[in-house]
């Protein structure tokens, strides 16, 4: 290695320390731009919820900010907006937290903090906020499962991970989420929202002693959770291939194939990832929209994409296309999946997606958001400092062969879960 | 292979520019010979540059019997010319670290590519060669088609409240062309032709008609010399007559109902307004614009607090308005009733909620609130460059100059509450409205609606 991996050299000058509330602290100082971004992330994901409260984990994110020490719902609301402040939030299998963007002028930028602190380390989750969303949240979730995308979803997730919680539906089920208390909210933020697994990111205009500053009263008092930070079990591989069918009255049939694809950690992930980019991640030069769109014409969007996670997140093949057209569009995505999966990619197709992903490096870092989200993942994920340099590093040096070995030992093309939500022809549908 | 070294500098001046003097660089604007224009914002906060090339031409151009030309032709504009086959243009992009696309909308269709500055040029080299030479193969068009059909289906058939909002302009509308979908009706698709998108082309695709930006770590100078390099040498053709098609007075309320396959009803209300024409005289789009920021600015705006968490009315409930419009603008009130309660209940607290702004007014301590959040916005806005570029776009497209964005501000900084009031007064009137209402339909034996005729291809 030519270049060290000290942080002098980094890409982003990344600055990170641990506050004494045992936080994890990244930020990275630019004065550009007036503003500040803000987030504290915990690993109080859906993937931490039990299945007869499946639900809980969301909404502990979602009454984070029903008001906190004295603040009702609706002084946060108005607070916020009072200064301009942008509320945001995340929500995942693994990750729960919330972010704020504020002007860094001293008067706004207190006033968010002080918010946003408060909500985070000692939420009221009032019942009657409770009950309103248990109501509204059920509707929606009734709404959606009227919708193809939904229902597929929700189909390949079940049979992908089974008795793994990554299978549960994020935002719980209609018949669990009527369950939820109080009680199991404060007992969730309790033991989930701990100042030890905590994960501050901060980008913009302030200086590190700020920053330092902000961390602390940002993850102060937060709950003290002792022992062990929790785990999620390992995701067991796929024994056999699964196929459904769901009929629905919609024009358009909904298909997805994948399985469990790729941890965080993995070590194949780059490779998997430039791979996929050559399959079915690179947009219109990708191997499965040329197929599928240009040049049969089956679908206006037809990709694929791993999603890694803590523990394997999925690889997934998605796709649309008139309901007496699901037969063919399948019959090529497959073909095109065995195809990659046993040849790997071409040396032109590997040298352009390397080109695209390496040249394109800048675009992935042109604004405070961008950085910001990097910050918050490499915190949550633990990973190196210089993981983005590390990344172009060693995207310029993956092979066509360990693209192709990587392939065959994280997807398996006779080992995957179809669904296709379509209202016509199942048996077509059902065709290899 | 662009080398790694190179790509660490180059980021590195996002990540440590630490010097205030990025504050808002002006915009250098040039008009070509052939009347092509040029605006360049420089933004050197990352060594990356956003090309957008827009043309102004949308759907409101089309006429009865080919609606969607508009958008059918962006899709045809990534199918080759005799230098760049079908794919290659987003092939050359891709290999030059950039990503592309394009979009259409009423009023205009954009092309973009966002790069890394030093590949600006192969932007601008393959824009300029699909401005004239696009070559429209019968066998690209009959996929492309179909393709164009799938993104119907996807956006708008099966969403039931898209349709909702296709059948309320369609309503609200009798003359002006904003009544009809971008994506246009799909027996239009159907018998849609090669020729339909190469006439459409012909018509509209000159450098007169086209605006170049460009944000990002670039210098003016250099951008108008590439342009005039490019794009120089093609000459100007005369714009077909764009008439007005202004839309009669409406004479009352109507209203329309979309039955389909749902759980929850929708209800979406339009009132006509006035759109943005003169930023400086004008003052009802801004007064308007606060109105819908009082409505449904923030979590804190009235529409959130009483429908949705005081009186669980409504499961969710949004106002917006968009000044920026070539033809007739509109405000919209929407919301969903929570389970149990109807689309009767909801569209009643709405029109309670607008009479209560007619009737009391709106207070100063809202409008402050509001332009605290304007304020902010205006530097948050600055993060990204894709949206200044697409801001720019949006404004230059109607013939307002980006110029008066500042101007802009100011001016919604200066409304009053009687303003808001007076506004909500003028337009909140059943004469200017609009209403389309979800009546939600079990999805046990819902058949889809069978195509009008049997789907043909061109050629």
């Amino acid at each position: 290695m030519l270049l060290a991996a000290g942080p002098a050299l980094a890409i982003l000058p990344i600055q990170h320390w641990q506050a004494a509330s045992g936080a994890r602290v990244y930020f990275v100082e630019n004065h550009d731009l007036q503003m500040l971004d803000v987030s504290v992330e915990f690993p109080a994901g859906s993937g931490y919820d039990r299945r007869a409260k499946s639900g809980v984990a969301s909404m502990t994110q979602r009454l984070l900010t029903s008001g906190a020490e004295g603040m009702s719902e609706e002084d946060v609301a108005r607070q916020l907006a009072d200064i301009g402040a942008q509320l945001g939030g995340r929500f995942d299998a693994d990750r729960a937290g919330l972010s704020v963007r504020t002007l860094s002028g001293e008067a706004e930028r207190r006033r968010a903090i002080d918010i946003l602190a408060r909500s985070l380390r000692a939420p009221s989750f009032p019942v009657e906020v409770l009950n309103r969303e248990k109501v509204r949240l059920v509707g929606s979730l009734k709404e959606a499962d009227t919708k193809p995308d939904t229902i597929v979803s929700r189909t390949f997730y079940r049979l992908a991970y089974r008795e793994h919680p990554y299978a549960l539906r994020s935002s719980g089920e209609v018949e669990s989420v009527g369950g939820i208390t109080r009680e199991d909210l404060l007992a969730f933020h309790r033991s989930h929202y701990g100042a030890r697994y905590a994960v501050v990111a901060l980008i913009g205009d302030v200086t590190r002693a700020q920053a330092e500053e902000i961390a602390e009263e940002l993850t102060r008092g937060l709950p003290e959770a002792g022992g062990q930070e929790p785990e999620l079990p390992p995701v067991d591989p796929l024994a056999q291939a699964a196929t459904r069918t769901v009929p629905h009255h919609a024009a358009q049939a909904h298909i997805l194939i994948g399985a469990p694809g790729v941890s965080r950690a993995d070590s194949d992930y780059i490779a998997l990832y430039v791979g996929n980019h050559v399959l079915g991640g690179g947009g219109f030069v990708s191997r499965i929209t040329e197929e599928v769109r240009q040049k049969r014409g089956l679908a206006y969007s037809a990709s694929s994409y791993f999603y890694p996670l803590q523990r394997k997140g999925p690889f997934v093949i998605s796709m649309q296309t008139r309901s007496d057209q699901a037969g063919e569009a399948l019959k090529v995505a497959r073909a095109t999946l065995a195809t990659f999966v046993k040849d790997g990619p071409t040396a032109e197709e590997l040298e352009a997606a390397k080109r695209n992903i390496v040249g394109g490096f800048p675009l992935r870092i042109d604004s405070n958001r961008k950085i910001h989200e990097y910050l918050a993942l490499i915190g949550f994920y633990r990973l190196p400092l210089d993981y983005l340099e590390d990344f172009v590093r060693r995207v310029e040096r993956v092979s066509a062969a360990e693209i192709r070995d990587a392939f065959r030992r994280h997807v398996a093309p006779a080992r995957m879960v179809t669904v296709v939500v379509a209202g016509d022809s199942p048996k077509q549908v059902d065709a290899r | 292979m662009t080398s790694y070294k190179h790509l660490v500098l180059a980021a590195l001046s996002l990540a440590l520019s630490a010097s205030p003097c990025l504050a808002a660089t002006d915009t250098a604007e040039h008009k070509l010979g052939n009347g092509m224009r040029v605006i360049v914002k420089p933004d050197r906060r990352a060594p990356v540059a956003v090309m957008m090339l827009l043309y102004q031409v949308g759907s409101v151009d089309e006429v009865n019997g080919v609606t969607g030309v508009a958008h059918v032709l962006e899709h045809m504009m990534f199918k080759g010319t005799a230098a760049t086959p079908a794919g290659e243009y987003s092939r050359a992009i891709a290999v030059a670290g950039g990503r592309d696309n394009a979009f259409t909308s009423n009023d205009y269709t954009g092309y973009f590519a966002v790069l890394q500055k030093s590949q600006l040029e192969l932007a601008l080299r393959l824009e300029a060669d699909r401005m004239t030479n696009l070559t429209f193969s019968p066998e690209e068009f009959a996929k492309e088609i179909k393709v164009v059909m799938e993104e119907r289906r996807l956006r708008t058939d099966d969403r039931p409240r898209s349709q909702v909002y296709e059948q309320l302009m369609a309503t609200a509308l009798t003359a002006h062309p904003y009544r009809r979908p971008i994506i246009g009706w799909m027996n239009d698709l159907e018998n849609m032709r090669v020729d339909d998108a190469r006439n459409f082309y012909r018509s509209w695709y000159t450098p007169n008609n086209a605006t170049l930006i460009v944000v990002g770590d670039v210098e003016p100078e250099g951008v108008t010399a590439l342009a005039e390099k490019y794009f120089g040498a093609i000459p100007s053709r005369e714009l077909p007559e764009r008439k007005p098609q202004d839309e009669p007075p409406q004479l009352g309320a109507k209203r329309v109902t979309v039955r389909a396959p749902a759980e929850l009803p929708y209800v979406l209300m339009a009132f006509r307004t006035p759109a943005l024409r003169d930023p400086e005289r004008d003052w009802e789009p801004y007064a308007l614009e606060m109105l819908a920021a009082v409505l449904d600015g923030s979590e804190a705006a009235r529409l959130s607090r009483t429908l949705v968490r005081e009186e669980r009315i409504a499961s969710s409930a949004d106002a917006s308005y968009d000044s920026i419009a070539r033809g007739p603008g509109f405000f919209y009130l929407g919301a969903i009733p929570t389970p149990g309660r109807s689309a009767a209940d909801v569209e009643q607290a709405l029109r309670r909620e607008m009479a209560k702004i007619v009737e009391e007014g709106v207070s100063e301590e809202e409008l402050d609130r509001i332009k605290a959040q304007a304020v902010a916005a205006h530097v948050f806005q600055r993060d990204s460059m894709f949206f200044q570029a697409r801001q720019i776009a949006s404004l230059e497209s109607v013939g307002i100059s980006h110029r008066t964005l500042d101007l802009q501000l100011a001016k919604l900084r200066e409304v009053t509450p009687e303003q808001v009031q007076e506004v909500a007064r003028n337009y909140f009137r059943d004469d200017a409205l609009t209403i389309a209402t979800l009546d939600p339909q079990p999805l046990e034996g819902a058949r889809r609606a069978k195509p009008s005729l049997p789907v043909r291809h061109a050629q």
